[in-house]
């Protein structure tokens, strides 16, 4: 599948994400939009997995750790075959399929149940650890918020990774540099981020989230340590006047919003 | 009980590949044996019990059985919130083993008491509470918690228990397991209590009166079958536990009562809704709380007068 392809499947996700956040008066559009590059490339691209055989032993693992992101991920799971897209009516609406956080009983595809942060990272050195063990070459994918790593569990989980040298294992931290109150940095610094990784004994990449060149390539790079893909994104990309604005971590659109924004998208 | 679960784990082990240990740093002289046989299945994650709790999680979503070990408040409170989505919620075959029951660790201080984890965990949908009372329970928990869908909390004494269950008795997580036979009260207990539980009753039957002792060893989901046949009786109840008396086997059995609507004499024996400032033994701050036989049995001796 080359770029072009991936694009329009990148805009049908963005399109889907407005209407579902739209018709489910859902909160969390901008950080939705942040990730829709990174999930079209590891699902169309680099994910070794199977729709009609969503639980298969060997398949790789893809856990979105920041899960108030789930539209996205529903979006693309639908786009990929894992449930039919009419189900993307059904969420976060009265008598719903899908929930606002990750539920893993809602839909196939889906690996973990989440929604408060941090607890992701370590589910997926926990399936690592089992992928070594019982000889399967499948690869962990975890992605989370760049305010998520405020969580200390995130940095038990770094320091461990690190020492054990699981090379099965990347993190994506989806860099977009708003949290909850305020500008990520401006809340606590992270940075120098790449530095703090690369001395936790994991391998950084940094590169610009929305990029499907970068994005591959940091994925297909082979190294011996686990390895972080620091991505820089931009909250709300793709639809001007959510761009980079903390709102859209709260508003869902209006009519006249959706609107507007799809004409955007064409 | 430590000692039993861990020798009954190598037992398993040996035919059973998927389960696999995690301590945060804690078992040392315990796990030694377990991890010379089975090294690739045995994991120090070192001191961080939300990353443990994770990675066990990790490793059953791949189809593993994994038994994480450390003391109580550390395996259950610290990472209660990860025990909650990962475990609780996503129903994983996660089982909890936290050593220190009670006050246990006596002198050590309140900080590594456990008087509060059977509430919280009680109140987690899906959760199994077992709580044995001596190393025979321990060592049929363990062989069921092989085949049981779901996380699991063991609530451990540390060891030394004797073994009290007469011979012969049968055992299934969710059944009432009688220890004594009797027919004028019925004293329900759970886990580490047990050797006062064994001196109150030959005190009571040294007065005369003749106790029903039972093992309430799973908590939840709780033997509400043998609590009703009892009930129906209606000779007096009581109940014990090392454990704050708001939320654990006292609670239980008081919150059934009430629905039920039995008139019924009923007492729970538990520890008071504080912690343990003292300094002392196990022994000793059980005495502080009202906890040895001896006063148990003149309150009890009260209660019927």
């Amino acid at each position: 599948m080359n770029y072009l392809d991936l694009s329009k499947i990148v805009q049908d996700i963005r399109r889907n994400i407005l209407y579902m956040n739209n018709r489910g008066r859902a909160s969390h559009t901008g950080s939705a939009l942040s990730i829709v590059e990174l999930l079209v490339v590891l699902y169309f691209k680099i994910l070794r997995i199977d729709p009609e055989n969503p639980y298969k032993s060997n398949r790789d693992r893809f856990i979105l750790s920041k899960a108030h992101a789930s539209a996205a991920l529903y979006a693309v799971l639908a786009k990929r075959g894992f449930f039919s897209e009419e189900w993307l009516k059904k969420f976060h609406v009265d008598g719903g399929m899908l929930p606002g956080h990750l539920d893993k009983t809602s839909a196939p595809g889906i690996e973990v149940s989440a929604g408060s942060l941090g607890h992701g990272l370590s589910i997926g050195i926990g399936m690592a650890l089992a992928g070594k063990l019982d000889k399967s070459d499948y690869k962990v994918y975890v992605l989370c918020g760049d305010g998520e790593i405020n969580e200390g569990s995130i940095w038990e989980g770094i320091l461990f990774a690190g020492a054990k040298k699981l090379d099965n294992l990347t993190l994506i931290i989806d860099y977009n540099k708003w949290q909850a109150y305020g500008r990520t940095n401006e809340v606590i610094n992270l940075e120098p981020l790449s530095l703090k990784l690369k001395s936790f004994n994991w391998y950084p990449v940094e590169i610009d989230g929305h990029s499907f060149e970068e994005i591959e390539d940091a994925l297909n790079l082979k190294v011996s340590q686990p390895k972080a893909i620091i991505a820089h994104t931009i909250k709300g990309k793709g639809i001007s006047f959510m761009e980079d604005r903390l709102e859209w971590h709260y508003k869902s659109p209006s009519e006249e919003e959706l609107k507007k924004a799809l004409e955007e998208l064409e | 009980m430590r000692t039993t679960l861990v020798k009954t784990l190598i037992e398993l082990a040996e035919k059973e590949e998927k389960i696999f240990v995690i301590t945060p740093d804690l078992g040392f002289s315990v796990w030694e044996e377990f991890e010379r046989r089975f090294p690739e299945r045995f994991l120090n994650v070192g001191i961080a019990e939300a990353n443990a709790i994770g990675i066990a999680t990790g490793l059953s979503l791949c189809g593993k059985i994994v038994y994480v070990y450390s003391i109580i408040p550390f395996v259950t409170m610290r990472p209660f919130e990860q025990i909650r989505i990962e475990l609780a919620y996503m129903k994983t075959n996660v089982r909890i083993v936290g050593v220190g029951a009670g006050v246990t660790y006596g002198a050590q201080g309140a900080t590594h008491h456990a008087i509060e984890d059977i509430a919280i965990m009680r109140a987690l949908p899906n959760m199994l509470i077992f709580s044995p009372c001596d190393p025979w329970e321990v060592e049929q928990g363990v062989r069921a918690s092989l085949n049981y869908e779901g996380p699991i909390y063991f609530r451990l004494g540390k060891k030394g228990e004797p073994v009290i269950t007469p011979v012969g008795n049968s055992f299934s997580f969710g059944r009432a397991n009688v220890i004594r036979r009797g027919r004028d009260v019925y004293i329900l207990f759970t886990g580490n209590i047990a050797d006062e539980v064994v001196k109150l009753y030959s005190l009571l039957e040294s007065k005369g009166i003749s106790a029903e002792v039972v093992s309430m060893h799973t908590l939840k989901p709780f033997d509400y079958e043998y609590l009703d046949k009892i009930l129906k009786t209606g000779n007096p109840v009581f109940t014990i536990e090392e454990h704050s008396i708001i939320g654990g086997l006292g609670s239980i059995v008081a919150e059934y009562i009430a629905e039920a609507g039995y008139k019924v004499r009923f007492k729970r024996f538990g520890i008071p809704d504080q912690y343990a400032h003292w300094v002392g033994s196990q022994k000793y701050i059980r005495e502080r709380f009202g906890l040895l036989a001896e006063k148990m049995f003149g309150k009890i001796c009260e209660y019927l007068k």
